[in-house]
């Protein structure tokens, strides 16, 4: 797969997505997608919205349970195993180890707001994972002074900004050392002038290897961090590539529309 | 505020400061009528003192010498005990209740709605009186296998007591209604939160016990403390199956010395100081789980606090029911 850096000895993808698809009653919103994401590489997801994108990206982690289709993360099947060649649904626990590996960024946030900055890092490695107290700070200021706030760890969620919540949303998911990061429209419910800080947090992930898949609509962000965009419309994918191309110069007509809404 | 001409304007040399005592009397000299309902307010409340104080059928004397007996302390003693009984039974069947409610279970959501049904279709009063008179339905309790043999039987009147039947009474009744105070706050808490504690990996009990209780409990603990409250004054109701709490403590004794007035304060008094202690305590309670904000706003996007009542009920519990 392109995108992959050279010199590295071949791994399996961290991501595999094989023909997903799901229904909503009757309304089919993912019609077979697949596609793979190798180690540290950064996919950039874009659409109209209804596309199917978000509903993509909660699916792997299991937050929507798939209709049909199989999702692996590092090699592993998300929420169902095979079991004498039939495919049966993972015990609640079990669910909730393998989401402990995927971090992932909501749009709004969701930090919990009755603890402040750093209890919400240090929450999931001290409750789920069991990990000693004092170990789990120091790691949390860390990551708190990593996404620029240091000073704001013992702030509550709502004496924060938009931008400030997202990037100790951003340090919250870190903290439990995931092998890949989803992000959901991460700064769609920021002020513009906000919108860059949370990029820029995000730009130095991906610079540090992090394997990320982001739903955005932030087509500067997806040309200059990607290392490739999947164009989604329908359910289906239309066209995907490296970033550079599939932006400046698509091969399908709804491509083209989307696009030019952007420039 | 900015440009003000009018009286006062310049009071204490502070241009266009609303508040402080110059903004007020400003405000007063606006509005003649708050003078009007201000002083006829005062009126009533000398007339109701001086009633107090001079009336003779309100001896204070009488008062004062029942306030601290024996006989009115023991009564309030027992007007407390069966109020935080009953407060007991009322908040742990509510939460159970509530949970059956959300549950994803349909024989658990409708036995829980034709509990809240029965319970709080039905005046409380005729529920005591119903428990008084339980043994005249079910004569002798037994515990064994349903329509076959028992291994242990008892009659009804010897573990019902008088007693017994106004804590079940109070109890039973509570839980009705705190069932949906706790089913309100726990739905009060955006799905988000679920979410977010899921994709970090905790499972739907420990979400619920880390994430979701301790952003309900802000939602639940003032209206528990009204019921406290209301407890504290319903349990007046059991004096109708003679059980000498506060009122029946009082009324036992004004029915000898037809002291009426005087007892009928007394009791009221102690309501009153045991109504604000705990007012005060649901103060600090309040404050304890009110953490993490100021006021009762929520700065997230897309997000109002309150929101969820109305919002498809999420099976909170599904797996552990």
């Amino acid at each position: 797969m392109s995108g992959a850096p050279s010199g590295v000895a071949a791994r399996p993808p961290i991501l595999v997505v094989e023909d997903l698809r799901k229904c909503f009653g009757p309304n089919e919103v993912l019609s077979g997608v697949s596609f793979e994401v190798d180690a540290g590489q950064v996919l950039c997801l874009i659409g109209p919205s209804g596309s199917g994108k978000s509903t993509l990206l909660r699916c792997v982690n299991f937050l929507e349970e798939p209709t049909a289709g199989r999702i692996f993360v590092d090699g592993e099947q998300i929420g169902r195993r095979e079991e004498n060649g039939r495919s049966v649904e993972l015990r609640a626990t079990e669910l909730a180890r393998q989401r402990s590996a995927i971090g992932m960024v909501f749009q709004s946030f969701n930090l919990f707001p009755h603890l402040t900055a750093l209890e919400n890092v240090m929450e999931a490695p001290v409750h789920v994972k069991r990990e000693p107290r004092a170990e789990v700070e120091e790691r949390a200021r860390r990551l708190l002074d990593r996404v620029g706030l240091a000073d704001r760890a013992d702030y509550y969620p709502m004496q924060l900004s938009g931008g400030q919540q997202q990037r100790v949303a951003i340090a919250r998911a870190l903290a439990m050392r995931p092998k890949l990061m989803l992000f959901d429209e991460p700064t769609s419910a920021l002020d513009p002038e906000i919108v860059g800080e949370v990029l820029e947090v995000m730009r130095l992930l991906a610079g540090d290897g992090m394997t990320m898949v982001v739903v955005t609509h932030e087509m500067a962000f997806a040309r200059e961090v990607g290392d490739r965009v999947i164009f989604m419309d329908g359910g289906v994918i239309v066209e995907s590539g490296e970033p550079a191309r599939v932006l400046r110069d698509p091969q399908h007509e709804r491509t083209r529309q989307f696009l030019a809404r952007f420039s | 505020m900015a440009v003000d001409a009018g009286p006062g304007a310049t009071v204490g040399g502070h241009l266009a400061r609303p508040s402080g005592a110059g903004g007020q009397l400003r405000r007063l000299a606006r509005s003649p009528w708050r003078i009007v309902v201000g002083a006829v307010a005062l009126v009533l409340a000398a007339m109701l003192v001086h009633l107090f104080v001079t009336s003779s059928s309100l001896q204070w004397g009488v008062v004062g010498s029942y306030l601290t007996s024996s006989e009115i302390l023991l009564g309030l003693w027992r007007t407390l005990y069966l109020t935080a009984l009953a407060m007991v039974i009322g908040v742990v069947g509510g939460t159970v209740l509530a949970l059956m409610r959300l549950s994803t279970s349909l024989v658990l959501r409708t036995t829980a709605s034709a509990y809240l049904w029965l319970f709080r279709g039905t005046p409380l009063l005729v529920q005591i009186l119903f428990w008084f008179n339980i043994a005249s339905f079910v004569p002798r309790l037994s515990l064994g296998v349903p329509f076959g043999p028992s291994f242990v039987s008892a009659g009804t009147n010897s573990l019902v007591t008088t007693l017994v039947a106004a804590i079940l009474a109070l109890g039973l009744n509570e839980a009705a209604y705190m069932a949906e105070i706790v089913r309100a706050g726990i739905l009060s808490v955006d799905r988000g939160q679920t979410e977010a504690a899921q994709s970090l990996g905790m499972t739907r009990r420990l979400a619920f016990r880390r994430i979701v209780v301790p952003q309900a409990m802000r939602v639940i603990i003032p209206p528990t403390g009204n019921q406290t409250i209301g407890m504290l004054k319903g349990t007046a109701l059991v004096s109708v199956i003679s059980l000498p709490e506060l009122l029946y403590s009082v009324q036992l004794i004004y029915a000898k010395n037809f002291e009426t007035i005087p007892l009928l304060v007394v009791a009221s008094l102690w309501y009153l100081i045991v109504t604000s202690v705990l007012s005060v305590g649901q103060h600090f309670l309040e404050r304890k789980f009110g953490r993490g904000r100021t006021g009762g706003s929520f700065n997230q996007p897309n997000r109002v606090w309150t929101r969820g009542l109305g919002r498809r009920v999420e099976p909170y519990l599904g797996d552990a029911l």
